[in-house]
């Protein structure tokens, strides 16, 4: 590991003045991921600013009805907390399927959104990778690509962004609070991670130095009825080939409103507005989530060892959902 | 970049100077003495490293030193109280529960935490049935750990033993959760 300097944050604000100040800084959460990139020498930040003392670590109730999550509040607690199980089920079942206990417990809500993909080439640097070296080419793409994605891909790159949370937000329309050097803003979290294009580089739009201090979720009554399915290569501990989150509403068998995001895929927590706009207005039977499916996926763009997952991911959604209508029942 | 810092670890207080780059489980082994912890993939992906770290378990691996100054460390050398062992060292001895032993110390600090989660009514990924309502039993309480082995498997799933001994960990668990 190459060496660096320590700093830790009295406040947010000094968190984001600490970075602006140094361009090769980067903010320390729990460490999971981070600690370990830099390990692996792919992160070589010179500062890194401890922000685990200066975001907040609660989990609260919002006038509007809705909650607000802490980002310094830990995967493992936000999992546990009766609020967002009882309101929020899909987001504390995506968080106990991402990582270990030891993991979560370390692991923060900001740093969970803003950790790097797993694709093994971002993580080996014997490798070429668009990603972490601009220009260099993509390995994954005449290479190993059975994890990789199969939606909103670019010639530049194909990675997934490993996040189960995000995916269970992006279902949900959280919306991400920010603070950095030019003022504080809010971001839906379907905007905050962005599709490859030309800049893979670019995970997120956050701008250097801007801090994640909370997750807002909104009001969202059928929420309490919804599920996150996550496939994978075995039943736990390890990143998801495919996951669903989703949530319906249901009234006289037909849907009101419906909420599908998808994990594994794409570059980005992957909402599947298609597919939602398709089943409203009507019975929430298989046929209609099986085409309604196929037209979220239409677009896939698979590569030589991934094209299962359009099949799976189809079945997934399929399954997840109607899961949720036998439960209503 | 040095820094100086202390750990509580196993009850007595160090202080040290560490680099910036140390991580816990360096610092308890390589500086420290302690041996208790191992260092397996030192990726967070084995679990051999899990320590209590200010009483919830975490891979000491991903963990700097330098971000854990005042932390207290529980390492399964630590589990023992008056030389007498902890109940769960006592079951795998019982239960077979290890072959070459380098996954031990943390599959036990690790299913020491687990208990003190159950009691604390923390949900795991298999607690959630769609069919039972989503909700994964939010004013259910305390889960009880002795009655569903898939459970522990799960909650398990971030420790990792070559040699498969999982078999007789299970028992092993379920034994003190029981009591």
């Amino acid at each position: 590991m190459r060496p660096f300097r320590y700093e830790r944050a009295t406040d947010p604000s000094s968190a984001v003045a600490l970075l602006a100040r140094s361009p090769q800084a980067a903010f320390l959460g729990g460490g999971t991921n981070l600690v370990d990139l830099m390990k692996l020498d792919v992160a070589r930040p010179e500062l890194l600013v401890d922000v685990r003392g200066v975001t907040s670590r609660a989990i609260e109730e919002l006038p509007d009805g809705g909650v607000r999550i802490g980002a310094g509040v830990s995967n493992s607690d936000l999992a546990a907390d009766p609020l967002i199980r009882r309101r929020y089920p899909v987001v504390a079942q995506a968080v106990l399927t991402g990582a270990s206990t030891q993991l979560r417990n370390l692991a923060t809500v900001g740093g969970n959104l803003l950790q790097r993909t797993r694709c093994v080439y971002f993580q080996d640097v014997s490798t070429a990778c668009n990603k972490r070296e601009p220009g260099a080419g993509c390995s994954a793409i005449e290479g190993h690509n059975r994890d990789l994605a199969i939606l909103g891909v670019s010639p530049d790159c194909i990675a997934t962004h490993p996040s189960d949370l995000a995916v269970a937000l992006a279902a949900m329309d959280a919306m991400v609070r920010t603070i950095g050097p030019d003022g504080s803003r809010t971001i839906p979290l379907t905007e905050l991670h962005r599709l490859p294009g030309s800049e893979p580089q670019h995970d997120n739009v956050l701008t250097h130095g801007e801090l994640i201090t909370a997750v807002d979720l909104p009001p969202l009554a059928f929420a309490g009825r919804s599920y996150y399915r996550k496939i994978r290569d075995r039943a736990s501990y390890a990143f998801a080939l495919v996951s669903v989150a989703a949530a319906i509403d249901l009234a006289d068998g037909q849907v009101r409103d419906v909420r599908i995001a998808l994990g594994g895929v794409a570059h980005k927590p992957w909402r599947a507005t298609r597919a939602e706009d398709l089943l409203r207005g009507g019975p929430a039977t298989e046929d209609r989530l099986r085409r309604a499916a196929e037209a979220e996926l239409a677009d896939a763009q698979p590569q030589a060892d991934n094209a299962f997952k359009i099949p799976l991911a189809r079945n997934a959604i399929v399954r997840t959902v109607l899961d949720l209508v036998e439960v209503a029942r | 970049m040095d820094t100086e810092i202390t750990l509580r670890v196993d009850g007595a207080d160090h202080r040290l100077t560490v680099d910036t780059r140390t991580t816990v489980l360096d610092a308890l082994r390589e500086r420290l003495g302690n041996t208790s912890p191992k260092k397996g993939c030192d990726h967070g992906q084995c679990g051999a490293c899990t320590v209590l770290l200010d009483g919830q378990r975490a891979n000491s691996c991903l963990a700097l030193a330098v971000a854990h100054d005042g932390a207290e460390i529980v390492t399964a050398a630590g589990l023992a109280t008056d030389g007498e062992l902890h109940p769960m060292q006592r079951s795998f001895i019982t239960h077979d529960a290890f072959q070459c032993g380098y996954c031990t110390p943390g599959q036990i600090v690790s299913a020491v935490a687990m208990l003190q989660e159950a009691a604390a009514g923390w949900p795991s990924a298999v607690t959630f049935h769609p069919a039972d309502g989503t909700d994964g039993g939010a004013d259910a309480g305390p889960v009880d750990l002795a009655a569903d082995p898939d459970e522990i498997r799960e909650r398990m799933s971030g420790n990792l033993c070559r040699c498969a001994a999982y078999a007789n960990m299970v028992p092993a668990i379920q034994e003190v959760a029981r009591s």
